[in-house]
């Protein structure tokens, strides 16, 4: 299937599900749909650097925090509509990439990923002395009265918008895998020593890599602060998105785009179950357990057992 | 065949019958008022919110022994939000649009109240909450109560008594340093504390705030004493709460008065933790009890809480936050007693129109839902011995400086030479 | 602001004496991280875990934390090797340890982390010291003991740490694995008993940091994290695989946010931190004393 008819197909399930969804009564559905999607387009987003590329990104909060806060600059400054935030959020997120990766990617992997923890802290301060965007009391984002497009509340246009945002995300990350450009991508991350010396141009490509994975993280952070109508640094650089952005990759395998996509709605569907059920303790514990689980027994995740499984079969 | 047909027939009649009798039983009985509501039970604040869960859950019981309200009995409905506002719009939509429960109330401070808003807002629902700092200047809901007793203005209202009590020192004083933490609480009252230093003509000579996780405080202790201040005025929580006053210790502050708006010297765990090295230091308190037998009824609640409290766990005094939210329902049940049901619309407009006596006394709310006069006490610890907690449960421990109805003796000033 | 000597002096010394602290919590991922490669992003779980520890004994029979932490240190070294055993097999051996080894070490310090939660709860939680809250005063200039007492055993256990290294057959064994690992299975050893006693080692030091920790500062479960940048900012500023790298590191650090926190407003101290790792990491990658 080539990524233009993916593009088209993935577009109209996207909206076919906006649709059909709106039927549902209870917002609660919406709201934890939302959280969930959240996830597919952070997870997507960390695996394009993660999975394809092999390297750690540990700060994925940051960059969806930089989504966040963008939204809340624009809206403060220009009181502009959603859209307007969403387009700045990413590309500010991919700047903030592409400044990460050009200090850090010419050294090895691991610095990198020191690099990316100590970036969001150091965005994280300066968050929080940054009074115009609330700083550290936080900002208040005003959902508008009017929903658009005759939507009953604001909640459901929002979560048709991350709709369309998973599905926008899940189509570059096809895309980029199944380029040459994710072909070279497979090579730094198979053996970047025997890739650079093959002629693959290792930095421009980790750089574009990482400017890409970035600028989804950041956009999955757009629409936050119209969700709560109130965000503040803590909560928005919190380290649990961190953890969900690698655990999540990780249990639904990170060779291909399905596996990202698979671990967020399973592991998030859990998180949001548990949290209305037992108590929230445990579910970090059951996202760490299961990251640490998988890691260290099943490697390649829950497509890899698939793939294992579809071997055995075609045999 | 036809004996086993006749069988069939005749268990399904039965277990019709049976779910018919099922489904009356229920309706014979009163339907008990759910309220629902989401409570910080782990994260950063989960000490406080396990502390108010045990006050609302003493409140339930307390009404539920005299039969409930209007002949219902309550139950709550909650979930743990995790001090995290990203969970408030899954929990409180589940509450009103899965588990329909009939009333609303908020989870503990600012984070969690202000995702919440815009659902009341949109189901038009009266909201009472516990503790947020001045959520409703943005939204301007006319159903939002607040149970803090910061006043109309919460900024300015917090370090009333503080700057009161600075400016009865004679000489009065002409020069005040601000610091507080990077954090939501202390911003605020360092507004309000900025708002004073303006009116009452002090020269600030230091405004500075500090991450929240500080590992050493005297480097800001020292620099503060570099300006010299005559007054320094502290918004912090716990942690750095105990650093400052033990890094005021290490480097031997002096200044004529020091605290005002420390968050942790109301809890026992800090009590105990710091000290004598709290004497002297100027902090806000809601309930001490020096304040003898002017909340009769706030002493039986304090019992009853502080026997359940050991064994649950959380606070063992329960001066600082419990007597709020039993209050905060206290004030919902007379408002649904008054009004005969549970119609959003007269709820609000009678807690907005009537005077409540609660077990922290009279209640009565602003147009924007704050206190309609701040009530908050200033102290100064004094006497404090050794780090045991038994000690706080007794009068003698420190002097209510403020307001004037329940003030029970004088600042001493300088506060270095008063450390005892 | 005046500024007089005595403050200079006193932002100097809270510098020196915060930087022994931080030399203590990061000589271990020196060793790890700087020799043996290994990525432990979990190593403030264990200081964390020596703080509770501590704390324990302490709360229950009086023992001064310190001390109990050295007395304690032997599991931590066990449970060092153990967890390195695992990490090996799983991760080093099938040449994984890149993505997954990281990974996993995350998910052992969020396990660690929620665990503790869940016996301890979110308290910050302190220990009473008979030096707590003594301080020496030499003139206008403060040494309290709080700081100093830690210092005192951190730089002992770091230059312990210096000497085992260069001084004794298994530390020499250490440095060599760092260098070549070929090279010494041919001399007849095995490069992963070495590496193993070497991470346990690594442990330890984090439980006996823990217990300064917490003399130092109260202690909660989350604050571990706050502290991962930290020691690897240490480590890298310093110099990797070099332990009085990491010392040189640690003092600068703890200096830097000394006099940011004195001078300039305790606001932006971090971020001097971590602004010194980035800027070490662009510009002179092997740190101070690196190789």
């Amino acid at each position: 299937m080539s990524n233009k008819i993916f593009a088209v197909v993935a577009l109209t399930v996207a909206i076919a599900l906006a649709a059909v969804t709106q039927l549902i009564p209870n917002e609660y559905f919406f709201s934890a749909a939302y959280t969930v999607l959240l996830f597919v387009i952070l997870a997507t987003a960390w695996n394009i650097l993660g999975g394809y590329t092999g390297y750690v990104n540990f700060g994925s909060a940051a960059f969806f925090a930089i989504g966040a806060y963008t939204t809340v600059f624009f809206y403060n400054a220009f009181k502009a509509p959603l859209l307007v935030g969403i387009v700045a959020g990413t590309l500010v997120a991919g700047l903030a990439g592409l400044g990460l990766g050009y200090l850090t990617l010419r050294l090895r992997g691991v610095f990198f990923a020191i690099a990316s923890l100590a970036l969001a802290v150091v965005l994280f301060i300066f968050v929080v002395n940054w009074d115009y965007v609330g700083g550290a009391r936080g900002a208040y984002v005003l959902q508008p009265r009017d929903v658009p497009f005759g939507l009953p509340r604001y909640i459901h246009l929002i979560y048709a918008v991350q709709l369309l945002m998973a599905a926008f995300a899940l189509v570059v990350a096809r895309a980029i895998e199944r380029s040459t450009l994710g072909r070279g991508l497979a090579a730094i991350r198979d053996d970047e020593l025997a890739a650079e010396c093959s002629g693959v141009p290792t930095l421009k490509l980790k750089i574009f890599s990482t400017m890409a994975s970035c600028a989804l993280m950041g956009m999955a952070g757009t629409t936050f602060p119209y969700y709560l109508s109130y965000i503040e640094p803590s909560s928005a650089f919190s380290l649990s998105y961190a953890v969900n952005s690698i655990a999540m990759p990780l249990i639904g395998g990170m060779m291909s785009w399905i596996g990202p996509l698979i671990g967020a709605v399973l592991l998030g569907s859990v998180q949001q179950l548990v949290q209305v059920t037992v108590s929230s303790a445990w579910n970090l514990l059951i996202v760490g357990v299961l990251l640490v689980l998988f890691v260290t027994l099943a490697p390649n995740g829950i497509m890899g057992w698939v793939d294992a499984w579809r071997r055995r079969k075609g045999r | 065949m036809f004996i086993k047909a006749f069988l069939r027939a005749g268990l399904r009649a039965c277990l019709a019958g049976l779910a018919i009798a099922c489904a009356a039983i229920p309706a014979l009985a009163a339907d008990p008022i759910k309220v629902g509501f989401s409570m910080a039970l782990t994260g950063a604040v989960a000490p406080n919110g396990k502390q108010l869960l045990l006050a609302l859950e003493i409140w339930r019981d307390d009404v539920n022994a005299k039969g409930g309200i209007l002949g219902r009995k309550v139950e709550f409905v909650y979930y743990d939000d995790q001090t995290s506002p990203a969970t408030v719009p899954s929990i409180y939509t589940k509450l009103l649009d899965v588990d329909k429960v009939d009333l609303v109330v908020s989870g503990y401070g600012t984070n969690v109240i202000a995702p919440a808003m815009p659902i009341m807002m949109q189901r038009n629902l009266t909201f009472m909450t516990l503790f947020g700092l001045n959520v409703n200047s943005k939204f301007s809901y006319d159903r939002y109560f607040q149970i803090m007793p910061a006043g109309p203005n919460p900024a300015v209202g917090w370090s009333q008594g503080f700057f009161d009590a600075a400016m009865s020192m004679n000489p009065k004083p002409k020069t005040v340093a601000l610091v507080g933490a990077d954090a939501e609480y202390p911003a605020m009252a360092l507004e309000g504390a900025r708002e004073h230093a303006k009116k009452t003509g002090l020269k600030i000579v230091y405004d500075k705030t500090y991450p929240p996780n500080t590992v050493d405080y005297s480097p800001i202790v020292r620099a503060i004493q570099a300006a010299n201040p005559e007054v320094v005025f502290v918004a912090s929580y716990p942690p750095d709460s105990a650093g400052m006053v033990r890094a005021a210790n290490e480097v031997g502050l002096k200044t004529r008065i020091f605290g005002g708006g420390l968050v942790g010297p109301q809890f026992a765990a800090l009590k105990a933790q710091l000290g004598p090295l709290l004497n002297g230091v100027v902090n806000y308190e809601f309930y001490a009890p020096d304040l003898g037998g002017r909340f009769p009824f706030l002493e039986q609640f304090l019992a009853k809480y502080q026997a359940r409290a050991a064994k649950e766990g959380v606070d063992p005094l329960g001066f600082y936050l419990p007597p709020y939210a039993y209050a905060m329902m206290q004030v919902l049940e007379q408002a649904i007693t008054a009004t005969k049901g549970l119609d959003q619309a007269k709820l609000a407009e009678y807690i907005h129109t009537n005077t409540f006596d609660t077990y922290v006394g009279k209640v009565a709310f602003a147009k924007n839902g704050e206190w309609a006069a701040p009530r908050v006490m200033m102290t100064q610890y004094h006497g404090i011995t050794g780090n045991d907690v038994e000690q706080f449960k007794k009068p003698g421990r420190l002097t209510v400086l403020s307001p004037k109805e329940y003030k029970t003796g004088d600042l001493k000033a300088p506060y270095h030479e008063n450390k005892k | 602001m005046e500024v007089s000597w005595a403050l200079l002096a006193n932002a100097v010394i809270a510098g020196l004496l915060l930087g022994g602290f931080y030399a203590a919590m990061s000589v271990g991922i020196s060793i790890s991280f700087g020799m043996l490669d290994v990525v432990n992003i979990a190593h403030p779980a264990f200081i964390i875990l020596g703080s509770y520890i501590a704390y324990i004994v302490n709360d229950r029979f009086g023992f001064d934390p310190i001390v109990v932490s050295l007395a304690v240190s032997p599991l931590f070294f066990l449970l060092g090797a153990a967890l390195y055993r695992v990490y090996y097999y799983c991760f080093e051996r099938r040449g994984q340890e890149s993505l997954r080894g990281l990974a996993f070490f995350f998910g052992i310090l969020f396990i660690t982390e929620v665990a503790l939660v869940l016996v301890f709860g979110v308290d910050y939680r302190m220990v009473s010291t008979r030096y707590g809250d003594v301080t020496w005063r030499a003139g206008e200039v403060d040494f309290p003991m709080r700081l100093v007492v830690p210092f005192l055993v951190s730089m002992v256990m770091v230059i312990g740490v210096q000497l085992f290294l260069t001084r004794t057959f298994f530390g020499r064994a250490v440095l060599a694995v760092a260098q070549d690992q070929l090279a010494l299975r041919l001399m007849g050893v095995n490069p992963v008993r070495v590496k193993e006693l070497a991470f346990a080692l690594s442990i330890a030091t984090a439980g006996v940091a823990g217990a300064f920790l917490i003399v130092i500062q109260p202690v909660q479960p989350a604050i571990g994290r706050e502290f991962i940048g930290l020691v690897f900012a240490v480590c890298v500023l310093g110099g990797m695989g070099s332990i009085l790298g990491t010392l040189l590191g640690a003092f600068v650090l703890g200096l830097a946010e000394s006099f940011t926190s004195t001078f300039f407003g305790p606001s932006w101290a971090p971020a001097v931190s971590f602004g010194l790792l980035l800027a070490t990491l662009a510009f002179r990658p092997s740190g101070i004393l690196g190789r």
